[in-house]
């Protein structure tokens, strides 16, 4: 069971590297997104240090979004979702399984990314190891959350904005303790309960989301 | 895994919508027998079929194995069922055989490949990619991974859109063998499967569809 589980991950990374590589647009998109507030808001240094965090966790929020329709939208178009409904291994661990082939080829790469926007906004140094473990930690959350509305949106023909306005407000969680973190480390005040908070909502997603995508998909399909 | 002996409908009804689709539909079939179903468009094969295996929701009626309801029991239909719709579910980024290889092991049984795309007779395309395939050779793919499944009962809607005769033919052989290997098939199609008439049997929808003067009366 486990080795079919891989598969249908593996199998929607290759689909995501050969169908014009989804991950260098998201990329280029989280890199320009952030790199246009220095433009908006003046180069000077003390402000961008100050909102760098914030920054670049709205930017990682926006990217992720970005991909979110492409989870289901090709497998639902071409007949893909209804051989997976009647498949032996349950809707469920399948959607965790797409979900965390959208991780690794949208989360991933803006993790490993953030660094070097780290510089351009001039980020305090304490806060480069910090962000990277906090992203590490809450974007599967994004993920997740987003195959609900990614389910609930597969059969609209123009489901996009529509996706956005569901998910984003359920982003919210994943944006407030994953600043706090990064912020309570660099301040010296701690941040173990932020960042316990960020995993405890992932932990939450991992727990919920499947069934709700999976009745949504059930849903679409009838 | 023990093989089905008798799969049966019973007062089976379907709404889409506010729409009622058909009403009170009842069959029964047995071991090595092929069930056509037939019936005006509309009429409720695709519904009928998407119904069986489990992809839309029966407003009432059962739907029995053996004398036991597998009415949404995903496990028994994921095990004894082999659904093919309109869609060829495959993949345009990979090649012939790797869209048929990844189902083959999500039913396990990685064994069957070589010889199901002799069988459609598109061992010869097994490296080249799907987007490069005409819609009758992309049908004989999607119809030689349906083989690779181990289900007793295949359920086939129009399988033989965009064939050409030697398709029609490899499709005839292959569904005739299934079924003298004690199979069962409920096909919706209006061509002539080539089929031993003995093992078949023809159920038109239109006799269980609404029409519309009752459908009026409902209001």
């Amino acid at each position: 069971m486990s080795a079919q589980f891989w598969s249908i991950a593996l199998r929607d990374i290759k689909i995501s590297w050969q169908g014009g590589s989804t991950s260098a647009m998201v990329v280029a998109f989280f890199i320009i997104v952030v790199t246009l507030f220095p433009l908006g808001v003046g180069p000077e240094q003390n402000m961008l240090a100050r909102i760098a965090v914030g920054i670049i966790w709205v930017a990682a929020l926006l990217s992720c979004l970005l991909s979110l329709d492409r989870i289901f939208q090709a497998d639902y178009e071409d007949g893909t979702l209804d051989q997976y409904t009647i498949s032996p291994l349950s809707l469920e661990l399948i959607v965790i399984s797409k979900a965390l082939a959208h991780w690794v080829t949208t989360s991933v790469p803006l993790i490993i990314i953030t660094p070097f926007l780290g510089v351009l906004m001039n980020m305090d140094d304490r806060a480069f190891l910090p962000i990277i473990y906090a992203m590490t930690i809450g974007t599967p959350a994004l993920s997740l959350i987003g195959t609900i509305g990614a389910s609930l949106t597969v059969s609209l023909r123009r489901g996009g904005v529509l996706l956005s306005l569901l998910i984003l407000p359920l982003y919210v969680p994943v944006l407030i303790f994953g600043v706090m973190a990064v912020d309570s480390m660099v301040m010296g005040t701690g941040g173990s309960a932020a960042f316990l908070f960020l995993g405890a909502f992932t932990l939450f997603s991992l727990a919920i989301t499947p069934w709700a995508s999976a009745a949504a998909v059930r849903l679409a399909l009838d | 895994m023990k093989k089905t002996q008798t799969f049966s409908v019973v007062n089976l009804t379907v709404n889409r919508g506010d729409r009622l689709v058909f009403r009170d539909l009842e069959f029964k079939i047995k071991p090595g027998t092929l069930l056509k179903l037939i019936g005006p468009n509309g009429s409720g094969k695709s519904t009928l079929l998407k119904t069986l295996s489990g992809l839309i929701e029966a407003t009432s009626g059962d739907i029995t194995s053996d004398e036991s309801s597998v009415l949404g029991d995903h496990e028994w239909i994921s095990g004894h069922i082999c659904y093919l719709g309109h869609k060829n579910a495959l993949k345009r980024e990979f090649t012939v055989f790797e869209n048929i290889e990844f189902w083959a092991r999500l039913w396990n049984n990685p064994d069957r490949i070589a010889s199901v795309m002799e069988k459609m007779g598109i061992s010869h395309l097994s490296d080249t990619p799907v987007r490069y395939l005409s819609s009758g050779q992309a049908r004989r793919t999607a119809l030689a991974r349906s083989m690779c499944h181990a289900a007793n009962i295949w359920l086939f809607d129009e399988p033989t859109v965009g064939l050409d005769d030697q398709g029609l033919k490899l499709l005839s052989i292959a569904m005739q063998h299934h079924l003298d290997g004690g199979g069962m098939i409920i096909c919706a199609t209006h061509v002539d499967l080539g089929i031993h008439s003995e093992d078949m049997n023809i159920l038109n929808l239109a006799d269980y569809s609404v029409s519309a003067s009752q459908y009026m009366e409902k209001w």
